[in-house]
């Protein structure tokens, strides 16, 4: 049986486009029974109109203003029938007091982009210039939401058993190198999941693929002459709609269906999908920036403003976005709602998350709502928050982000702290904090081990094979006078400033990046690798690659080849961290042992066993894992003990004794070369010496117990 | 819009605005065969479906020539997979032959090839769906 609605038929006439008063929700263009809704809201608009476009078209093929009783309340909403959805594009007038100083900024000579727009035209493919004069550069268009996911649902990966690979789309297969017949496309990443799977990881973390505009502050290098383009995407255009320059279909309009063919192909690898997303600030810049979508639908509302009027700057890019006025509030929610439930997404890493818990003047939040509200959303109830704790107004929370016991977050201490102690630095106090998940950080607050999202690189700063390889950034290809990206980088060299021929050093570098590996595998909390590093990617030495579509960014398919040893080793301490539970634990650590083994859940020893040299001079460091307390004691596992040699000259370590029956076996040794510098599980040798062992100079050794 | 009879060819051809279409179906060894031309987007996918759902009965055979289809948009892959949809609830077999490189491309990367037979030739479609 079949009703027949009466709102199936228009009820006005306006220039000849059939009309009728529309639905507040959802907000958006939504197909509607013969025709499309849509609606849109402004709490300081005085009058609205609907720009419709044919495809393409410089001109409008027509304006029509929302008849006053289609508003209620601040939204306007109406349905227009008969449209031809695949081939047009629709925007906005807005009328309104435009009046800088209050922070009042409407024009109606401008088409403004819905911010629900979940398709954008005007960027259809990557790196096409566009027409400077185009009245209206990012275009919403029409979408459907109807893609068939069949019984595929985000994957709910325990987050302590994560191991995530950050990564950028089109850096992943641009390069010539990597075969794609669709190159930077989401399409030619799904072609490669089986070396995400090889590689062993079960989460990427994909860089920005909002809608954004590469040709935001373009412009040429002065160093090569190529172009620059606002690359990596940290500059929100639409927050709703995939980026379509990263389809290959987005020509066609249908890189939403692309890009969840992507998703669920990678859930069916049970690999997950977080998305790097930006909230803290948009692409319309500060007061010389473009009118594109939320500075003349509502200024006042989206962006934090100085009592004078002019844009607050917390995010270091021109503006701040208003996340906790309750209308901003809202459409952030809306945003991440659609995307866990439409795209399947398994979480959202925050860039500058500590600006969502700003208030409207800028102050810090002791509660802030968003994230509170994005803690308890009931969609969002098993997906994976991840928050970069701080932000460029100089608030930095990790350790101390408002969590809700929800919330992960990167842990730039680890960072730090790996870095500083590979190269013989730091403190191995220090160092235990953060082998065990940062429990000086997180514990007293009741968080887990996997609210540490551990790294030692990621797109911000040094790649891994350059952190060995520089002290200094060398960002000259960027155009600022190497004056951007970060002066702390913890680096060091080895020896010489960039390649070399240098044998010895070429091996030390080899081995550290060997040490930064193993140590991230064998830590507490959830580690995360940059792409690349797997197969020794460099970027010259430029820590802030975020303008080059060129090799600076791209992954290299021939180093795979070049460097088939350590994506070896990689794959080696991956498969080792998903084998042994230990390594993985939901809590921490007690520091005693409460299943009656013999052995604490985790112990600390140093050349001496039993007796680690806590000094500050110290440069070696080890412990021992308990293999019956793996997860708490719910699982059995083998003990694992990791030693850590960062002094420059070989140490003799004494091993702690195991039950009777067990034996020291070797699992990796960073002192070694290949192939003896990791074995397959299953297949350790078993030590000769149970007593003790010798460490090469700067080198990680891992053993097991069986 | 036209309906002809012709030798028993049930043709329908369609000339909406600037699009045209036409899909003529007939019966070649117990299979029905859908032969598209033109164009399937949003304007002429509601007619593919309207003519091609009667042939989705049970145990039927279908075969989808798109050989003359220069394009399709993302409403004329919905209407294939809603006619895939409809097939598979009434377990009716339904195959689809030349694709060009772009069609296949597109459809692989969108995730709509996922779900349908396909073959590159009609002799090979109909052998193939003969055989099943």
């Amino acid at each position: 049986m079949s009703l027949d609605r009466i709102d199936i038929h228009p009820t006005h006439n306006y220039e000849g486009f059939k009309l009728r008063r529309g639905k507040p929700f959802p907000f958006g263009a939504t197909l509607v029974p013969g025709g499309v809704n849509f609606s849109v809201y402004s709490s300081y608009a005085t009058s609205c109109t609907l720009v419709l476009f044919e495809k393409h078209a410089l001109q409008p093929m027509g304006e029509i203003p929302f008849p006053d009783e289609f508003r209620i309340g601040n939204v306007y909403s109406i349905i227009v029938f008969d449209l031809d959805y695949e081939n047009i594009e629709y925007g906005y007038r807005m009328d309104g007091p435009n009046n800088i100083q209050e922070g009042q900024w409407f024009n109606q000579e401008k088409i403004l982009l819905d911010p629900y727009a979940k398709i954008i035209g005007g960027r259809d493919i990557w790196g096409v210039e566009p027409n400077w004069d185009d009245i209206y550069h990012h275009r919403g268009r029409i979408a459907v939401d109807d893609f068939d996911w069949e019984n595929d649902r985000p994957l709910e990966i325990a987050p302590e058993d994560q191991i995530i690979y950050e990564m950028h789309v089109r850096s992943f297969t641009a390069h010539p190198s990597s075969g794609a017949k669709y190159p930077g496309t989401f399409a030619a990443m799904r072609q490669k999941i089986s070396y995400l799977k090889e590689l062993g990881v079960n989460a990427v973390e994909l860089m920005p693929i909002y809608e954004f505009d590469e040709f935001e502050n373009s412009r040429k290098s002065p160093i090569t002459g190529e172009t620059l383009y606002n690359y990596w995407g940290y500059s929100t255009v639409g927050f709703f709609a995939p980026k379509a320059g990263y389809a290959a279909t987005g020509k066609l309009g249908m890189q939403m269906d692309e890009v969840k063919a992507l998703v669920k192909e990678l859930h069916k690898n049970d690999i997950e999908v977080i998305l790097d997303v930006v909230f803290n600030h948009t692409a319309e810049g500060n007061e010389r920036g473009p009118y594109i979508s939320f500075r003349g639908l509502d200024n006042k509302t989206y962006y934090m403003l100085t009592p004078e009027g002019y844009y607050f700057n917390f995010s270091g890019c021109g503006n701040t976005l208003n996340c906790n006025n309750p209308v901003v509030r809202n459409i952030v929610l809306d945003c991440l709602r659609y995307w866990a439930s439409e795209y399947h997404i398994d979480g959202f890493r925050f860039d500058l998350a500590s600006i969502l818990g700003r208030d409207p003047w800028g102050y810090p939040l002791a509660n802030p709502p968003l994230l509170e509200a994005l803690a308890f959303d009931p969609i969002l109830a098993k997906c994976k928050l991840i928050a970069e704790a701080w932000d460029a107004g100089g608030l930095y929370q990790v350790g101390s982000f408002p969590a809700y016991g929800r919330w992960a977050e990167w842990n730039g201490k680890y960072r730090d702290a790996i870095r500083r102690f590979i190269k013989g630095d730091g403190t191995v106090g220090d160092m235990a904090q953060r082998l065990q998940g940062s429990p000086d950080l997180y514990a007293w607050e009741g968080r887990g081990p996997a609210t540490s999202i551990n790294f030692i690189t990621a797109h911000d700063g040094f790649t891994l094979a350059d952190l060995v390889s520089y002290n200094h950034k060398h960002n000259e290809a960027n155009g600022e006078n190497n004056n951007d990206g970060a002066n702390d980088n913890e680096s060091w060299n080895c020896g010489a400033e960039g390649p070399t021929d240098d044998p010895g050093i070429n091996a030390l570098r080899a081995r550290q990046i060997r040490n930064a590996i193993a140590i991230l595998m064998v830590s507490q909390g959830v580690p995360m690798i940059l792409m690349g590093d797997e197969t020794g990617r460099s970027q010259n030495g430029n820590n802030n690659t975020y303008c080059h579509d060129s090799e600076l960014n791209w992954m290299n398919w021939d180093l795979l080849a070049k460097n088939t040893d350590l994506f070896r080793f990689f794959k080696h301490c991956i498969n080792f961290r998903k084998a042994h539970p230990v390594l993985r634990n939901q809590y921490h650590f007690q520091n005693r042992d409460y299943v009656g083994s013999g052995y604490p859940d985790i112990s600390w020893h140093g050349t001496q066993s039993w007796n680690a040299d806590w000094s500050d001079t110290s440069r070696t460091l080890a412990f021992l894992l308990c293999g019956k307390h793996a997860k708490a004691g719910t699982v059995e596992d083998n003990s694992i003990y990791v030693a850590m040699n960062m002094h420059w000259e070989a140490q003799w370590f004494e091993l702690p004794g195991l039950p009777l029956g067990q034996h020291w076996h070797v699992s990796t040794n960073t002192g070694c070369p290949y192939p003896d510098d990791c074995f397959e599980l299953g297949q350790e040798p078993k030590l000769d010496h149970q007593a003790g062992l010798l460490l090469g100079d700067r080198s990680v050794v891992i053993l097991i117990a069986k | 819009m036209i309906l002809f009879q012709e030798r028993g060819i049930n043709s329908i051809f369609i000339n909406l605005n600037r699009l045209i279409m036409e899909i003529t179906i007939q019966t070649l060894e117990g299979i029905s065969v859908a032969e598209l031309k033109g164009e399937i987007d949003a304007k002429t996918a509601p007619t593919v479906t309207e003519k091609l759902l009667p042939l989705m009965e049970s145990g039927s055979k279908i075969l989808v020539n798109l050989t003359q289809v220069s394009y399709m948009s993302s409403a004329g892959l919905r209407s294939l997979l809603s006619l895939y949809r409809q097939s598979t609830a009434k377990e009716s077999n339904l195959l689809l032959v030349g694709l060009s490189e772009e069609l296949r491309d597109t459809m692989s990367m969108t995730g709509f090839l996922d779900f349908f037979k396909t073959a590159e030739t009609l002799e090979a479609g109909v052998s193939a769906l003969k055989s099943s």
